[in-house]
């Protein structure tokens, strides 16, 4: 088992002029499940691709276990992958596809069929295991992507995008599963999804991606609840985090769309200092209540759009001209065109600088 | 397709219940058989025709059918001869050929620079005749030839390379002219072959462990069998037809079995012999490539 340390990648693909990676330094303890999470084209498979040894940055470098492998071949670095492009074996079966890695290992033959089985029986590909990847569906070989990846036992597993190809419950299943395989694995995994919620689930520590760099690394909850810039709280959650121009008056008011409520202590302090300041509201839609028209402390605003979910009601407002998504539990009643008040969880809200986008905290 | 072919399609008609719900046969015959005319007439003559006749005179003779033909080609000296060099000539040169073109694939695909440059130097020698191949090589060849400057002016003695009682060296000198000439061929689909296969599986196999040697058979050649049993069957067939290449540097001396054809029609001036001869390199051409395909069918039957 290893920990992976990554410092200072820069890569830039042959024929592009754009860093595909831009100095990017992480370190993940030893047997960790660090998820990548950014969005298309951020270089996350870059960064896995550099991480296996497929690609070698143009700076920087890379260490598994305190061992230097920047520019180790693939096949030295004791490590599996499943990859977003599943590259199951056409010309093998799915039984020899699982083993491929335990044979090239020379794992005795009866250790290896047993594996195998395991896995088959785990990723539920028994049935399937004397067909050619072409007798599968996309799932299906996606599937034994995974179950080629999990019975390396490797001391670094790289997954990327594992699960994407599979439907609903499968993948409620399987996220279940595979986080307790990892478990028992003790493997130092480092995992790309899109999908935000198996990012909240599966990781202990998620890093969000945007353009070849890592815009945060954290908690997943505390990514979630405190992004540290406007894009990180605009790409995590569903919806996104509302933004609002507001503005921090000389007297600490906090003023947004023409109405005003109290600042917090840090942001009037400053706005004291230098006369004013604008800034960004940020806030989830879970975190706003809908209440009475004019009750004190709530902003007036009018509902545009009513959209039941099923566990709860998303609203789409209208507040002072600027729109912003409200999620309610499914039992409030709102009709549109119909006029509310909206409640701001005052611990729930977020501040940024307008002009460096950047979170403010005190 | 067709215009026949629209009313019908537009109207299914209930079928009666067919076989295991084959989808229904829609082209009309007639319609198919106009399309295809032209070029069942253009094989008739280009290809049947000639064909036939060769067969009958491969069983011509003065009082009709008759294999004496045959006979006479096995009893000629020369043909077990070229039969044999014909064979050797395969057994060797065919693996040299395969192992170089692949290695030279592999290499433009490893993208080293000026790889473009190599591809089209390698592929030259498909564009040369292979009599042009040959009297290239008989100037390397040659009693003073170039390899005999060469071994000179290191001050060793001149060796007669094609000389009728130097069977080995006469051997290696058509072997060369051979491989250098026709392994361009190989080389051009295999990397059409290569092309075609995507990195990630090689990409993969590295991942789970796999060096170069394991990547090599375990996943490159597999993949690319398709291209390799085309090349195979492309190669053998035309290595039955060598011939021009081992005239020209040897002249009789190295017999090969189309060159025996050669001989009977021009030399002894007996069509009837010539053909037997011909029919029997298409017999065993054929043979071969049905052999081939048979043994390198894949199993899996998976398409791709
Ligand atoms: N082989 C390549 N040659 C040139 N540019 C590339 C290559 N592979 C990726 N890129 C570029 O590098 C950037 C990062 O790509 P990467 O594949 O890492 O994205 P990603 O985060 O994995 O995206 P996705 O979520 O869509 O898979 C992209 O802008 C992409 O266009
Ligand atoms: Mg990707």
């Amino acid at each position: 088992m290893a920990d992976i340390s990554i410092k200072g990648l820069h890569k830039t693909y042959p024929g592009s002029t754009e860093l595909a990676t831009n100095n990017v330094s992480l370190e993940v303890a030893e047997g960790e499940f660090m998820v990548l999470l950014g969005p298309s084209g951020c270089g996350k498979t870059t960064l896995l691709r550099m991480v296996a040894g497929l690609d070698f940055p143009d700076e920087g470098s890379i260490s598994i276990g305190g061992r230097d492998v920047t520019y180790l071949p693939p096949q030295d670095r004791n490590l599996s992958m499943v990859f977003q492009s599943y590259a199951v074996f056409p010309h093998r079966k799915v039984r020899t596809n699982i083993g491929f890695g335990l044979v090239m290992k020379k794992v005795p033959r009866d250790e290896l069929e047993k594996k195998v089985a395991w896995a088959a029986d785990l990723l539920q590909l028994t049935p399937y295991l004397d067909r050619y990847p072409a007798q599968l569906s996309g799932g299906q070989r996606q599937r034994v992507a995974v179950a080629r990846a999990i019975v390396m036992d490797a001391d670094v597993l790289l997954m990327d995008e594992p699960l994407s190809n599979l439907d609903a419950l499968l993948r409620l299943d399987f996220r279940a599963e595979l986080k307790k395989i990892v478990q028992q694995l003790g493997s130092t995994t480092l995992y790309v999804t899109h999908d935000q919620v198996e990012a909240m689930s599966l990781s202990d520590r998620v890093a969000v991606m945007k353009k070849g760099q890592i815009a945060q690394l954290g908690h997943p909850i505390t990514v979630y609840e405190e992004p540290a810039d406007r894009f990180v709280g605009g790409f995590i959650g569903s919806p996104p985090m509302n933004f609002l121009e507001g503005r921090v008056t000389q007297q600490g008011a906090l003023e947004v769309a023409g109405q005003s409520t109290d600042a917090p202590e840090f942001l009037a302090r400053s706005a004291a200092r230098s006369g004013g300041l604008p800034v960004m509201v940020g806030i989830r839609a879970e975190n706003i209540y809908i209440e009475q028209r004019g009750a004190p402390g709530t902003l007036d605003a009018t509902v545009d759009v009513v959209e039941p979910l099923g566990h709860a009601t998303l609203l789409t407002v209208d507040l002072g001209g600027q729109v912003i998504k409200v999620q309610v539990a499914s039992t409030v009643r709102v009709s549109p065109a119909e006029k509310v008040g909206l409640r701001f969880d005052q611990a729930a809200i977020r501040f940024f600088d307008t002009e460096t986008q950047l979170g403010l905290t005190a | 397709m067709a215009a026949p072919d629209a009313p019908a399609a537009a109207r299914p008609r209930p079928r009666p219940a067919a076989p295991r719900g084959r989808p229904p046969r829609k082209s009309s015959t007639s319609a198919a058989m106009l399309l295809i005319a032209p070029s069942i007439v253009f094989m008739t003559l280009l290809f049947g025709w000639p064909m036939v006749s060769g067969v009958l005179q491969a069983f011509g003779g003065p009082e009709g059918l008759t294999t004496a033909n045959f006979s006479r080609m096995a009893q000629d000296p020369y043909f077990w001869s070229s039969v044999g060099n014909t064979l050797l000539l395969i057994v060797v040169m065919i693996p040299i050929q395969f192992v170089l073109a692949l290695a030279m694939a592999l290499l433009i695909r490893a993208k080293p620079r000026g790889s473009s440059v190599y591809f089209y130097i390698w592929a030259i020698p498909l564009a040369v005749s292979d009599l042009a191949a040959g009297l290239v090589w008989l100037t390397v060849f040659t009693d003073r030839g170039y390899l005999n400057s060469v071994l000179a002016s290191v001050g060793m003695e001149p060796v007669s390379w094609l000389a009728y009682d130097n069977y080995a060296s006469m051997f290696m000198a058509v072997l060369i002219a051979e491989v250098w000439r026709a392994t361009s061929l190989v080389f051009v689909i295999v990397v059409a072959g290569l092309q075609s296969i995507p990195k990630d599986y090689e990409e993969a196999a590295s991942v789970f462990g796999a060096g170069f040697w394991d990547r090599l058979f375990h996943v490159t050649l597999p993949l690319l069998r398709p291209s390799l049993q085309t090349a195979l069957i492309l190669r053998t067939i035309l290595a039955f037809q060598t011939f021009a290449v081992a005239l020209a540097l040897t002249g009789q001396n190295f017999p090969l079995v189309v060159g025996e054809t050669y001989r009977w029609y021009t030399g002894l001036q007996d069509a009837n012999v010539a053909s037997a001869l011909a029919l029997v390199v298409m017999a065993v051409s054929m043979v071969t490539a049905i052999g081939y395909l048979k043994l390198l069918r894949d199993q899996s039957e998976a398409p791709r």
